[in-house]
């Protein structure tokens, strides 16, 4: 294990344990951060000034959920590794250019979207566009109007929900679901998202509003009150 | 602000990115309206849920591999 490794080379143990310290995502978004644990600067400067096993640590740390990133925007599972292993070579490569403006998690999901991206588009070329501008709203207002049960996520096990969300996003619009997927799974805030994506403010915002939406009207139908009746 | 227009704000609302005048009018409008109320709230649980989702693990083989070529890569850069 990787994590046992740098522990045992830099005596970091204590401070690089299993123990989860979230830390707050910068505003504007609301929501705090899962993803993000306090010492990863420690991490990325030890990285940085030459300590392989502090990379190692933080590739350890964070592959399953670039995984989960680059599966998310490819859809396909044989793209999703290539993306996932050369974004991690890629920001090994590139380390030294880090200089702290972002988050390192931040950086890092950049680099595997751009991977990502890459993939999708060859695969479908001219099939999505992330910066058109979406026209109309008549397709917002919400169709389910019915009260959830109090404590809708004690209805599934939380595997049963995974599974739900997994499927949604899965068959999401392209467009929405690379927006949602970096937004409000990794948590980027809404202008880092526009950065990653090279796209503006406006086409970030008008795609998660939709996205987010689409998700509330699928969780409906499993959360409403009686849903499992 | 109509049912309508909270719709539409309704992801910057959640977000804290509103302007305070247009906030002042999407939570007077909440105030009367049950049904805004309840969409706004299920639609910060949908973001929760999104979020709270757990990454599938990565198969053993494909982690080795991945290891694997980040190990070649080291040892290239150190030779």
């Amino acid at each position: 294990m990787f994590g046992v490794i740098f522990a045992r080379e830099t005596g970091f143990g204590v401070m690089v344990g299993r123990a989860l310290y979230p830390v707050s995502a910068p505003k504007p978004h609301a929501l705090p951060s899962t993803v993000v644990r306090d010492d990863e600067p420690l991490l990325v400067d030890s990285a940085r000034s030459g300590n392989t096993s502090a990379f190692e640590e933080l590739v350890a740390r964070y592959e399953d959920k670039i995984f989960r990133l680059t599966s998310n925007i490819t859809g396909n599972r044989e793209d999703a590794e290539d993306a996932m292993q050369d974004a991690f070579l890629k920001a090994y490569a590139h380390l030294k250019d880090f200089h702290g403006e972002s988050r390192f998690y931040t950086w890092l999901v950049r680099i595997a979207a751009n991977e990502a991206l890459m993939r999708l588009r060859k695969r479908r070329p001219n099939h999505f566009s992330l910066d058109q501008p979406i026209e109309g709203d008549s397709d917002l207002m919400p169709r389910e109007l019915e009260e959830w049960s109090p404590n809708p996520e004690q209805l599934y096990a939380k595997s049963e929900i995974d599974n739900i969300v997994s499927a949604f996003v899965s068959q999401l619009e392209d467009d929405y679901r690379i927006v949602l997927v970096l937004r409000d799974v990794e948590e980027l805030s809404t202008q880092e998202t526009a950065n990653a994506l090279g796209i503006s403010l406006s086409a970030v915002k008008s795609r998660l509003l939709r996205a987010r939406l689409k998700l509330r009207e699928k969780l409906s139908r499993h959360f409403r009150q009686g849903a499992l009746n | 602000m109509n049912c309508k227009g909270v719709i539409r704000e309704i992801s910057n609302y959640i977000d804290g990115d509103l302007d305070p005048v247009v906030k002042q009018e999407l939570e007077r409008h909440l105030e009367h309206c049950e049904d805004c109320t309840m969409i706004v709230d299920q639609t910060r649980k949908s973001i929760k849920v999104l979020c709270d989702s757990r990454p599938v693990s990565l198969s053993a083989e494909v982690r080795a591999r991945l290891h694997a070529a980040l190990r070649r890569k080291i040892d290239h850069n150190a030779s």
